[in-house]
């Protein structure tokens, strides 16, 4: 799934970017960064409630291309400039995380259960 | 990857803030020589992890790697305060981090389990009062 679908779907506003030309292949979403580490996964968009650093730095060390603030959080400049000089593109949208997730599992973007990385 | 390469990098106790920097330092370098990138994911999850248990847990210690073209090793030593029951703080789950832990995104009980999933070679040591080392070897292939 494209970036700019899910931007699409989530009505999100994107607050970094921009968007990765590349296939987004799976979706993780979490407010504990230790679940999101325990279960990486290829070209995987990541959603949470967490607008901390360490939400940056975990997906920096996973590779992620896309992240998505729910709930409508926003975070602050330095998360934002830390994602920018990770190239990592960041969405806002105001579903939570369980609609978020649900909006993009329904339109075919799966998640990582059971799958081996 | 041809360079042998070993350095030691200090985590100091309650350092939220810089909390993964030694992570991403290990793994710009692990990038900069080649490596397969399924494996610096690896070892970068895994060095996350020892360093945010250094940080939440220990009164400090450090994270060493050592950098062959077979293998990568990272060896972690603390200062204390030991763990009391390993089979407890191997389990998924198992957690005794506080709540201000939590509220930045750790603390599931998943640190060292994942650790030992991502690592070809695992080994934790612990004496409570003296400290605790843990050895983790990824094979360079893959």
């Amino acid at each position: 799934m494209k970036a700019g679908h899910i931007q699409e779907l989530l009505k999100a506003r994107v607050l970094k970017g921009p968007l990765p030309e590349e296939e987004i292949l799976t979706a993780c979403g979490s407010d504990m960064m230790s679940d999101v580490l325990a279960f990486p996964k290829d070209k995987m968009v990541l959603l949470t409630g967490l607008t901390n650093t360490h939400t940056i730095r975990t997906a920096e060390l996973l590779d992620m291309l896309l992240l998505v603030f729910v709930r409508g959080k926003y975070p602050s400049e330095e998360v934002l400039e830390m994602a920018e000089d990770a190239g990592i593109a960041v969405l806002c949208t105001e579903y939570t995380l369980y609609d978020a997730c649900g909006i993009l599992y329904s339109a075919g973007l799966p998640g990582g259960t059971g799958r081996k990385q | 990857m041809s360079a042998a390469i070993h350095e030691r990098y200090p985590v100091e106790k309650g350092a939220f803030e810089t909390a993964g920097e030694v992570s991403g330092k290990i793994k710009r370098i692990l990038r900069k020589l080649g490596v397969a990138s399924p494996v610096i994911r690896r070892v970068s999850v895994a060095s996350y992890e020892v360093e945010l248990n250094l940080v939440i847990h220990s009164l400090g210690g450090y994270i060493e790697i050592d950098i062959a073209p077979d293998a990568i090793t990272l060896i972690v030593q603390d200062r204390g305060p030991g763990i009391p029951n390993l089979d407890l703080a191997m389990q998924e789950g198992w957690s005794t981090a506080p709540d201000e832990v939590r509220m930045l995104g750790f603390g599931a009980g998943m640190g060292l389990p994942n650790m030992k999933r991502n690592a070809d070679e695992f080994d934790i040591q612990s004496e409570v009062g003296v400290g605790t080392r843990i050895y983790m070897k990824f094979y360079a292939a893959g």
